[in-house]
C-alpha cells in the first residue's frame, strides 16, 4: 500500500490514538501506587503506597489465590476443549456415518444457546448435581461448543485428502492419524482455539458469580468485587492494583497469539 | 384438546406444504395431507405441556393472542424442516446430491460407531449443558417457581403477558409511513426505468434498510409495558451506540494503523490490548475514572470549568458512561478485524481507482468501503452480542442497573429478577424473550452472510 505516503502526522494521530487508548491502563497504574489522600489531591505521579496497596490485595484479600483459581479454570477448559473439539472435527471430516447431518445440525443449533441466557435453568440443573461450590461447575460445561468443534472440522476439511489416504495405507488407525500427523501440521489453529478460550474463560463474570459461594474456589474476576472496600470506604489503590494484575495473563497471552486470533475467526466466519 | 384452534393449524400446516409440493411438481393434495398432519403435530408442541390454557374462557384477549402466536410457532418449527426433508426426498439425482453437499474424501472404513464414540464426549456437555437446561428454561417460564423452593405453580403465560402491553407509538407510525413512502417513490422511479443511474433512487435504496431497522426497533419496544420497555430501550441504546460508535472509530484508527509506517506493529499492539482486559475490569477502572469525588474525569472538567456531572446519578449520563466504557473495551477489537480486512482488500483495484483520477475520500468510500462489507457484518453481530451479554460485568461494576434501573440491560435484568429476586419463573420468561431475539439475529446472520462474503477478497 503506497498510495497515501506516510507522514508525520500519521505517526502524531497514531501517538494520539494509543494514547487515549491506554489512558485508562495509565491512570490505573498511577492510582494503583498511590493511598486515597494521593488519589483525592489528584497528583499525577506514582505515589508512596505500592505496597501497602499490594499487602492489601495479595494479603488481606489473596488475589494470589483467586488468581491460581482462574489460571486453573483458563487451562483445563481451554486444553479440554482443544481435545474434544480435535475429536469432533475428525469425526465430521475423516468418517462417513448414518445421521451425520443430524449430528451436525445437533452441534449447529447450539450457537444460537449463549450460556447466559440459559443461567437461570442452567444454575438449577447444576445445583441439582451438586455441583455449587464445585470447581466441576465451573469447568465440565464449558468443555464443548460449537465453535471449536467447527473450528477444526473447517481447518480439516481443507487438508488436501491425500494425508489421510497415504495414512490409511500406512495403516494408522484415527487416533494415530489424529496425533500423528493432524496435530503436528495444526498448530496454528490449536493456537487460534486456544487463545480464544483462554481470553473467554478468564473473563467470565457472571456464571462464577452465581454458583460459587466459597471463597477459596473464586475466579478472579468475582474476587475483584471484594476489593471495592478494604477498609470501611472506597479505597481506589487497592482495587486498581488488583484489576492491573488481574488483567496481566489475558493481555499477554492475546498480544501473543494476536495472529492466531484473528485467524480463527476468520476460519469460523465464513464457514 | 381444542378442536378448532388444532384444525386452524392443520389448515395453516397443509397450505405451506401443498405449496412446497407445487413447487416440486408434485400433486398438491399429497401436501394438503402431510401438512395437515405437520400442522396438528406442530399445535401440539406447546399446547400439550400448556393443556390449552391459553384458550380457557377466562383468559385474557392477550393470553388468546399469545396462544395463537405459539401454536403458529409450534407449526413452523415441525412444518419448516419437514419441508425441507420433503424437497430433499423429492428431488431427483442430481438435485439430490447438490442438497447433501460435498462428498469425503480420504474418510476411514470404521464401522459406525467409531465417530459417534469420538463425537460423544462433545454430544454428552452440549445435551446436557445446553440443551436440557434450554428445554427446561420453557418449562420454567410457566410457572410460579422461586430459588431454592421445591413448590411450583402453573401459572400458563402469565409470566409473559405481565410483560407485554402492545401500543404503538407515533414513533412506530411515523416510521412506518416514511418506509412505504419510500417504497411507492422506489417502485415509481422503477417504473420510469434506469433506476441505476438515478442518483435519487439510490440514495433511497440505501435509506431504506435503516428506516426498516428502525421500524423494527421501535415496534418490538412497543410490545412492552412500561417498565419492560424501559429494559429493553436501555438495551438497545446502549448496544446501538456500542456498535456504531465502536465501528466508526475503529474504523478510523484501523485505517490509521494499517499506513505504512515505521514501528507499525508496535502501534497495532498498543491499540487492540483492551480486548484482553474483562468486562468486569473495564466496568471497575471506569468507575473510578467516573467517581465524583475522586475520579480523574470530573477533576479535569472542573478544572476547565466544565461543571461536575453526575454521571452515574443521571439516567443518561450512566448509559453514556456504561457506553463509553464498552466502546473502550470493544475498540482493539474492531481494530484488530478491520486491520486484517484493509490489508485483503486487493491493492491493484485501489492502484486502478487512483489511476482513473479518484481521490483519496472516493476511493476511500467507492473501493474500500465496499471491500470491508463482510468485516463489518461480522463486527456486527459480534459486538451486537457483547453488548447484549458480556457487558453484565461492566454493568455490575459500574453501575449496578441503577440508576433507577436506567441502564439495567435485559440479561441484568434477567441475573436481578432471578438470583437476586429469587423470583425463577418471570427471570426464565425474560430469558425467553432474549433468546428468541437472538435466534432472529442467527437467522439473519445466516440468511444474509452468504450473501455478503461473496464478494470479499
Amino acid at each position: 500500500m503506497s498510495l497515501i505516503p506516510s507522514r508525520w502526522y500519521i505517526h502524531l494521530l497514531l501517538w494520539l490514538a494509543c494514547f487515549i487508548i491506554g489512558l485508562p491502563l495509565i491512570y490505573a497504574i498511577i492510582v494503583a501506587t498511590q493511598t486515597n489522600a494521593e488519589v483525592l489531591s489528584f497528583n499525577f505521579s506514582f505515589g508512596t503506597a505500592l505496597e501497602r496497596n499490594w499487602d492489601a490485595v495479595m494479603n488481606v484479600r489473596k488475589l494470589g489465590n483467586y488468581m491460581l483459581n482462574s489460571t486453573a479454570q483458563a487451562l483445563i477448559v481451554t486444553i479440554g476443549k482443544t481435545v474434544l473439539s480435535l475429536l469432533a472435527g475428525l469425526a465430521f471430516v475423516y468418517f462417513r456415518f448414518p445421521g451425520k447431518w443430524l449430528v451436525f445440525g445437533f452441534v449447529l443449533v447450539t450457537l444460537m444457546m449463549p450460556t447466559e441466557i440459559l443461567i437461570i435453568a442452567l444454575f438449577r440443573f447444576v445445583s441439582s448435581l451438586g455441583w455449587g461450590d464445585n470447581f466441576l461447575a465451573i469447568t465440565v460445561p464449558f468443555l464443548a461448543s460449537a465453535t471449536g468443534a467447527f473450528l477444526f472440522r473447517q481447518h480439516f476439511a481443507n487438508l488436501p485428502a491425500e494425508l489421510s489416504e497415504a495414512a490409511q495405507l500406512d495403516g494408522a488407525n484415527p487416533l494415530q492419524f489424529l496425533f500423528r500427523v493432524l496435530i503436528p501440521i495444526s498448530w496454528n489453529t490449536i493456537g487460534a482455539l486456544a487463545v480464544i478460550q483462554f481470553v473467554y474463560v478468564w473473563n467470565m463474570y457472571l456464571w462464577p458469580l452465581l454458583i460459587i459461594r466459597d471463597e477459596r474456589i473464586q475466579v478472579v474476576q468475582v474476587g475483584l468485587g471484594a476489593l471495592r472496600n478494604v477498609d470501611a470506604s472506597l479505597t481506589y489503590g487497592p482495587l486498581m492494583l488488583a484489576a492491573v494484575v488481574a488483567s496481566v495473563p489475558p493481555v499477554i497471552v492475546f498480544i501473543l497469539l494476536q495472529r492466531q486470533f484473528l485467524s480463527g475467526f476468520a476460519i469460523t466466519r465464513d464457514k | 384438546m381444542n378442536v378448532p384452534i388444532m384444525a386452524m393449524a392443520a389448515a395453516v400446516g397443509a397450505a405451506y406444504m401443498a405449496w412446497v409440493f407445487r413447487q416440486m411438481q408434485r400433486p398438491f393434495w399429497w401436501g394438503l395431507g402431510l401438512g395437515a398432519l405437520t400442522g396438528t403435530l406442530g399445535s401440539l408442541l406447546f399446547m400439550t405441556p400448556l393443556d390449552f390454557c391459553t384458550f380457557e374462557p377466562e383468559r385474557k384477549p392477550m393470553d388468546n393472542a399469545l396462544g395463537v402466536l405459539l401454536v403458529l410457532a409450534g407449526v413452523a418449527i415441525v412444518s419448516y424442516p419437514t419441508g425441507w426433508l420433503a424437497r430433499y426426498f423429492l428431488a431427483r439425482g442430481e438435485d439430490r446430491k447438490a442438497l447433501r453437499g460435498e462428498q469425503v474424501k480420504g474418510a476411514f472404513n470404521a464401522p459406525f460407531f467409531v465417530p459417534l464414540l469420538l463425537l460423544a464426549p462433545t454430544l454428552v456437555i452440549l445435551a446436557l449443558f445446553l440443551y436440557y437446561p434450554a428445554l427446561d428454561l420453557f418449562r420454567l417460564s410457566t410457572l410460579l417457581a422461586r430459588l431454592g423452593t421445591p413448590r411450583t405453580a402453573f401459572r400458563c403465560v402469565d409470566n409473559f403477558s405481565r410483560l407485554l402491553d402492545p401500543n404503538f407509538t407515533i414513533v412506530t407510525l411515523g416510521l412506518l409511513i416514511a418506509a412505504l413512502v419510500i417504497l411507492a417513490v422506489m417502485w415509481f422511479l422503477r417504473r420510469r426505468g434506469d433506476v441505476f443511474r438515478n442518483d435519487v433512487y439510490r440514495t433511497l435504496s440505501s435509506v431504506l434498510p435503516i428506516v426498516l431497522l428502525f421500524l423494527l426497533l421501535s415496534a418490538t419496544l412497543d410490545l412492552f409495558e412500561a417498565n419492560y420497555r424501559s429494559v429493553v430501550f436501555s438495551t438497545f441504546y446502549i448496544a446501538g451506540w456500542t456498535v456504531s460508535l465502536g465501528l466508526v472509530i475503529g474504523l478510523a484508527v484501523a485505517y490509521l494503523a494499517f499506513q505504512p509506517v515505521k514501528g507499525a506493529s508496535i502501534y497495532r499492539t498498543l491499540l487492540i490490548w483492551p480486548y484482553a482486559v474483562s468486562p468486569a475490569i473495564a466496568g471497575i477502572i471506569f468507575f473510578v475514572m467516573f467517581d465524583p469525588v475522586g475520579g480523574i474525569i470530573n477533576h479535569v472538567l472542573g478544572q476547565l470549568g466544565l461543571g461536575q456531572p453526575q454521571w452515574l446519578k443521571d439516567p443518561w449520563l450512566a448509559r453514556w458512561t456504561i457506553i463509553i466504557a464498552s466502546v473502550w473495551k470493544t475498540l482493539g477489537y474492531n481494530i484488530l478485524f478491520y486491520i486484517a480486512g484493509l490489508q485483503n482488500i486487493a491493492n491493484d483495484l485501489l492502484e486502478a481507482a487512483a489511476i482513473d483520477g479518484a481521490n483519496a475520500w472516493q476511493r476511500f468510500y467507492h473501493v474500500v468501503l465496499p471491500g470491508l462489507s463482510p468485516i463489518t457484518f461480522f463486527l456486527v453481530i459480534t459486538n451486537i452480542t457483547y453488548a447484549f451479554f458480556e457487558l453484565f460485568g461492566t454493568v455490575d461494576f459500574l453501575t449496578r442497573g441503577g440508576p433507577a434501573g436506567s441502564t439495567s440491560i435485559m440479561i441484568y435484568e434477567i441475573y436481578t429478577r432471578g438470583i437476586i429476586e429469587f423470583d425463577i419463573g418471570r427471570a426464565a420468561a425474560q430469558s425467553i424473550i432474549l433468546f428468541i431475539m437472538v435466534i432472529g439475529v442467527t437467522i439473519f446472520q445466516f440468511r444474509t452472510s452468504g450473501r455478503s462474503v461473496s464478494y470479499g477478497a
